[in-house]
């Protein structure tokens, strides 16, 4: 089979978020940040009060359209499968230590390629730190690392996180007085909430149908020599990067001054770690979690609530970074996370039936 | 042929048990999966690995994968 047959798909997709996060940026989102799901989450958990922090406040259309375009494709493609009952409170726990993780980083794996893809140095000490928590996470695979099966559920199961979407919709639409949203920072810097819901939808149902995935292109190479979804991976920073040199926007090539970053290298790299580790135990990075979840999944659905509760955490506990470096509460958080995540992988190792 | 069920499981763990599967028995094994994710994840583990794969319907979301050499 041919090299565009087998990955082409994924290799788009790729090339589309890519395009899509440099388009957001134009349009007003925060720089190196087109998309980025801890980000927006993080937004979204603030602008509905769950958490104070005044410049991160908004309810980000992108997520919206993500779980509803993963939704809408796995319907038109026979995939739509409301299941779940695969340890959903250490899913939920996990979701919360990736967020604890990706706000000591300030970046989900996605906002990592792209901080990549836009010359932040910073970010490849992330990444470094990333492919050490797969690492981690397939020696417990291969252990034999399980949270066992998930079972068929109610229809209505599997269209809650749809309905959810719709509600924050309507929210965003008929509900911004009652809402919080900031006047200053990050989150007032919103590319038009039309757009944003389009860019959200494309990718959501791009990546429905080619499992693009952050965590899985990384761990498929590692532990399968399977290369795929790394293809899809590697086409977004490429992408970025051609994009961020085709616009004007610019590629700075540095540790310093960069967007929305610390140049704290050691935190920056245990975050990942930590987002990388428990992401391997969820079996898909915060983007995969929320398309999942929009095709029907509800473990993945939890997944997503611990990561929005965990925003919530980390920026009324002061444990996410900012621009000036991580905070000793974050420092702490992120240690705890990891325990806690290693005790989930070795509690939940099953010995491999023959 | 040994059958193996990984039905339910999440990502990566159909192909991880496949690979496990082959390792011991290299000759063939019927794998059943219940979503295309895994299906496809199966799939393209074993023909990368040089086997046969021959897919069939089975109740429900299943299908059985019989991997052959």
């Amino acid at each position: 089979m041919s090299f565009f047959k087998k990955h082409g798909l994924v290799v788009g997709t790729g090339l589309v978020v890519g395009a899509i996060s440099i388009a957001l940026v134009a349009f007003g989102n925060p720089k190196n940040m087109g998309f980025c799901i801890a980000c927006f989450l993080r937004d979204i958990a603030g602008g509905v009060g769950m958490h104070r922090a005044e410049v991160v406040q908004y309810i980000r259309p992108e997520i919206i359209g993500l779980v509803l375009g993963a939704l809408v494709m796995s319907l038109i493609g026979k995939e739509f499968a409301p299941k779940g009952g695969s340890a959903p409170l250490t899913r939920f726990a996990l979701g919360f230590a990736v967020m604890v993780g990706a706000l000591m980083f300030l970046g989900c794996p996605l906002r990592m390629m792209i901080r990549i893809g836009g010359g932040d140095l910073n970010a490849v000490v992330g990444l470094i730190g990333f492919v050490a928590g797969i690492l981690i996470g397939i020696f417990f695979l291969n252990k034999g690392f399980s949270l066992k099966r998930t079972y068929d559920l109610p229809k209505l199961e599997g269209y809650m996180p749809g309905l959810t979407a719709i509600g924050l919709l309507l929210l965003l639409t008929f509900g911004a007085g009652l809402l919080f949203f900031s006047e200053s920072g990050p989150g007032s810097m919103r590319a038009p909430a039309a757009i944003a819901l389009i860019a959200g939808l494309v990718v959501g149902a791009l990546a429905q149908k080619s499992r693009l995935c952050t965590v899985g292109g990384i761990r498929d190479a590692l532990m399968f020599k399977d290369f795929h979804l790394l293809y899809g991976f590697i086409a977004i920073i490429v992408t970025v990067l051609l994009g961020n040199l085709l616009t004007g926007a610019g590629v700075k090539v540095s540790f310093v001054e960069q967007p929305v970053a610390h140049t704290d290298g050691l935190w920056n790299a245990l975050g990942m770690v930590l987002v990388g580790f428990a992401s391997v135990l969820l079996g898909g990075c915060p983007l995969r979690q929320l398309i999942l979840a929009g095709s029907g999944n509800a473990d993945s659905g939890v997944a997503v609530l611990g990561m929005v509760v965990g925003a919530a955490f980390c920026h009324n506990f002061k444990l996410a970074s900012s621009a000036d470096g991580p905070t000793a509460n974050g420092q702490i958080a992120v240690i705890l996370c990891l325990a806690l995540v290693a005790l989930i992988a070795v509690l939940n190792l099953h010995k491999q039936k023959d | 042929m040994k059958q193996i069920d990984a039905r339910g499981r999440a990502c990566p763990e159909p192909v991880l048990m496949a690979k496990q599967g082959l390792k011991a028995s290299p000759a063939g094994i019927e794998v059943l999966v219940d979503n295309a994710v895994a299906l496809g994840n199966v799939t393209r583990f074993a023909q990368n690995a040089g086997y046969q794969v021959q897919s069939t319907a089975g109740e429900g979301d299943t299908h059985k994968l019989t991997i052959t050499k």
